[in-house]
């Protein structure tokens, strides 16, 4: 008997997703990615002043918006090939490092750390047991038994008033439910201090982009922030210095806290090593430009086939022709036209937004998210493609960390557990707490560079931009917390005359594309378990591995009665 | 330094999809007419969601100002308050639901909830792609931002209009 199950989120970030799987012999054996809201953005910026599309954009989503904002101006920038000053790179890549930290630990901790952490089951655990092994596995100074024994109490007093809050819509009990009480208690502690410790990744991006949630500090050829040695009211060494206190304390926690419980739960969940694989064609781009122009950078990026780290293509710099030639887009299955006919693909430069809503069609058209392909195939883009394309290119940092990962995760689960575990649902998790290692190294360096520029005199953040007559194009990308993020601009005589955002969620949650090709949430998804297709938590575990932006509703249709059953999940 | 704001007038939705931005274009409003004093935050959250933890933390008192799915006709201006603001977020019918009920949960959680909550809601006329309010949603901007002020005078503030601001 074949069911039908619908999951369909309730929020428009990046584009209200709904995921659809029909599910035979407890197994997915089809699946289908829809993009539910029509994403006129681009519209909007066609005859604007470039310079206004940072701020623009950076409204698109509620969870992105320095991203949008850093990748509109690095468009217009390739466009004008405007050199920047290396001052602004560094405090950009501040912002950058910052936001990436808050999403991941956002992300794993409060949005998709229930899916594998049963709240109600910590109540079983004895509190010195569970200080005993977290004690055992990081010198984290809030692993203690008085720490867990409050926590405890604190949950279950959640549980007698009947008001988890925060901790309703999970699955309690569900079968796919497997770690011991003592990790789920040791995980709901380390959730409530990540929401404390999150907030200091908030007041790094507040401080550099003078307003949070929407930063106010970037400009086409810089940033806006005034730099100064001691005067007040900008940034100064002082206010510097504070920022490095919240970076300290975000190491500590992502080194000795995040790291350790995505080993634990891993190790707890071997079988999902080998689940959610699907696509892996990996795309990232390079990131942290450490020149004004953009041809050296920090972190490295670049496209992988097949699995296998031997073919790593490195993209290289800013406007990269290997990137910028590689990108095009398909509709046949998404609710748009376009002129030359629905099997056409386009380059994002000559990209059409002309929605043509038909109803979900399973065969037809089925979403608002367009299909993207690199050089003709689709990829996954994220923290496991960016991970494996440092891996590739020899970046040492990466190498230690997503060791100590898998070490962890072998001596935990008593196997050896090698890089093949990653391309899986539960790698994707892995992956995003190995970079997050990465990226906290490289803000601390990134604040070092910067401060140590200031000593040698070199104030400047900001080269005035000039638009020429006629006509320019050009391609900003950034490795976005959730993958390869692209803005693609044409301006003619000063003006947008058309403008892309091929974003992270496209290239993982498009629909299929002009050759019948699923992206990789469709393709992860297919032979995904799902014990009890009523409560298809283990569907939810794949999709939520991409860090969709936000929680879904789940609705699941059953074919027979043609019933809907509404299960709320986090 | 600066006075730890004790109350909140917080905007959310999404100022390209027309009337979703409405919670924005007040708080906008209210700082464009209005001198607001240091202890009172006007914040422009956006579809913004954990960013807003710390700015709202142990706080008197939360205007929040959105748009609202109420079943009632387009255009329609709504006040919640206290127990009704969590309890109607929870319902999911606001259409950042998530953000800010997690956002509500977690300072529950944390034990540094808002000590009274007010929301003030439109049902929206139009979800369409485009950076201006309808006409009609534009319309209540005044009766909306008369409750906010109302709400603000309950705790006890009263802001000075600036003036020469049409």
């Amino acid at each position: 008997m074949t069911k039908r199950v619908t999951i369909d989120p309730v929020t428009r970030i990046e584009g209200h997703l709904r995921v659809d799987v029909e599910v035979n012999g407890g197994k997915v054996t089809k699946a289908w990615s829809s993009g539910q809201m029509w994403r006129g953005v681009e519209n909007i910026l066609i005859g604007r002043d470039p310079r206004d599309a940072w701020a623009i954009t950076q409204r698109i989503c509620g969870v992105c918006t320095t991203v949008h904002a850093i990748c509109s101006v690095r468009a217009v920038e390739d466009a004008l090939k405007l050199e920047i000053p290396v001052n602004a790179q560094y405090i950009r890549n501040m912002i950058i490092t910052a936001h990436n930290l808050h999403d991941s630990i956002v992300h794993f901790y409060h949005l998709s750390a229930l899916d594998w952490v049963d709240v109600v089951s910590a109540l079983q655990a004895d509190p010195d047991k569970a200080s005993a092994l977290a004690e055992s596995l990081s010198p984290w100074n809030r692993n203690g038994k008085h720490e867990f024994r409050k926590v405890k109490e604190k949950i279950a007093g959640f549980v007698k008033t009947g008001q988890l809050g925060i901790f309703t819509n999970g699955y309690w009990g569900h079968p796919a439910m497997k770690l011991p009480p003592e990790v789920n208690l040791i995980a709901v502690a380390h959730y409530l201090q990540a929401l404390e410790i999150q907030r200091f990744a908030s007041k790094i991006v507040s401080v550099l982009g003078s307003k949070s949630p929407h930063i106010q500090n970037v400009a086409v050829g810089g940033v806006a922030n005034p730099l100064a040695v001691d005067s007040q009211s900008v940034l100064t060494v002082e206010r510097l210095l504070a920022v490095k206190e919240w970076i300290e304390k975000l190491d500590e926690f992502v080194k000795q806290v995040y790291l350790p419980d995505v080993a634990v739960v891993g190790a707890h969940y071997p079988e999902w090593t080998k689940i959610g694989r699907g696509i892996v064609d990996y795309l990232s781009v390079p990131d942290l430009p450490l020149d004004g122009k953009g041809t050296q950078f920090a972190l490295p990026g670049g496209y992988i086939q097949n699995a296998d780290l031997g073919t790593f293509k490195p993209i290289t710099q800013f406007g990269d022709k290997y990137f910028e030639a590689g990108v095009s887009e398909a509709v046949k299955h998404a609710w748009y036209s376009y002129k030359d006919g629905d099997n056409a693909t386009l380059h994002p430069y000559k990209g059409e937004t002309t929605p043509n809503y038909t109803d979900f069609q399973d065969e037809g058209k089925y979403s608002w998210l367009k299909s993207p392909t690199f050089y003709g195939k689709p990829a996954q883009v994220g923290p496991l493609s960016r991970m494996l394309a440092m891996l590739a290119a020899g970046h040492e940092p990466t190498k230690k960390y997503a060791t100590l990962a898998l070490d962890t995760v072998s001596s935990l689960a008593k196997t050896k557990i090698g890089l093949d575990a990653m391309h899986s649902t539960i790698g994707r998790h892995a992956s995003r707490a190995v970079v997050a290692c990465v990226q906290v190294d490289e803000l601390a360096h990134q604040w070092d560079l910067l401060l140590a520029n200031m000593g040698k005199g070199d104030l400047k953040t900001y080269n005035k931009p000039t638009f020429p007559k006629g006509e320019i194009a050009g391609v900003g990308f950034h490795e976005a917390p959730r993958g390869v993020l692209s803005h693609w601009v044409v301006i003619d005589d000063g003006k947008i005359k058309n403008y892309q955002c091929v974003v992270p969620t496209t290239w993982n949650a498009g629909p299929r594309n002009e050759k019948g090709v699923s992206g990789a949430y469709e393709a992860c998804l297919l032979d995904n378990p799902v014990a009890d297709p009523e409560k298809p938590l283990e569907v939810l575990r794949t999709v939520h591995s991409f860090d969709p932006c936000l929680a879904c509703a789940v609705h699941v249709v059953d074919k027979e009665n043609d019933q809907v059953v509404k299960v709320k999940a986090a | 330094m600066t006075t730890t704001p004790t109350i909140a007038v917080l905007g959310v939705g999404n100022i390209l999809l027309t009337d979703e931005g409405i919670g924005v274009r007040i708080v906008d409003e209210l700082q464009r007419r209005y001198s607001l004093p240091e202890h009172v935050l006007a914040l422009d959250g956006g579809t913004a969601g954990m960013e807003l933890l710390e700015p709202l933390e142990g706080l008197d008192k939360l205007i929040i100002a959105d748009a609202v799915r109420v079943g009632q006709p387009p255009g329609s201006v709504v006040l919640l308050q206290g127990d009704e603001v969590p309890k109607f977020f929870r319902t999911k019918i606001s259409p950042h639901q998530i953000g800010l009920s997690d956002l509500l949960a977690a300072l529950e959680l944390t034990e540094k909830a808002p000590k009274a909550v007010a929301l003030i809601g439109l049902q929206p006329v139009s979800l369409d792609t485009g950076m201006a309010l309808t006409p009609e949603a534009e319309a209540k901007v005044p009766e909306m931002l008369e409750l906010v002020l109302a709400e603000l005078a309950k705790a006890g503030v009263v802001p000075q209009a600036i003036e020469g601001i049409a």
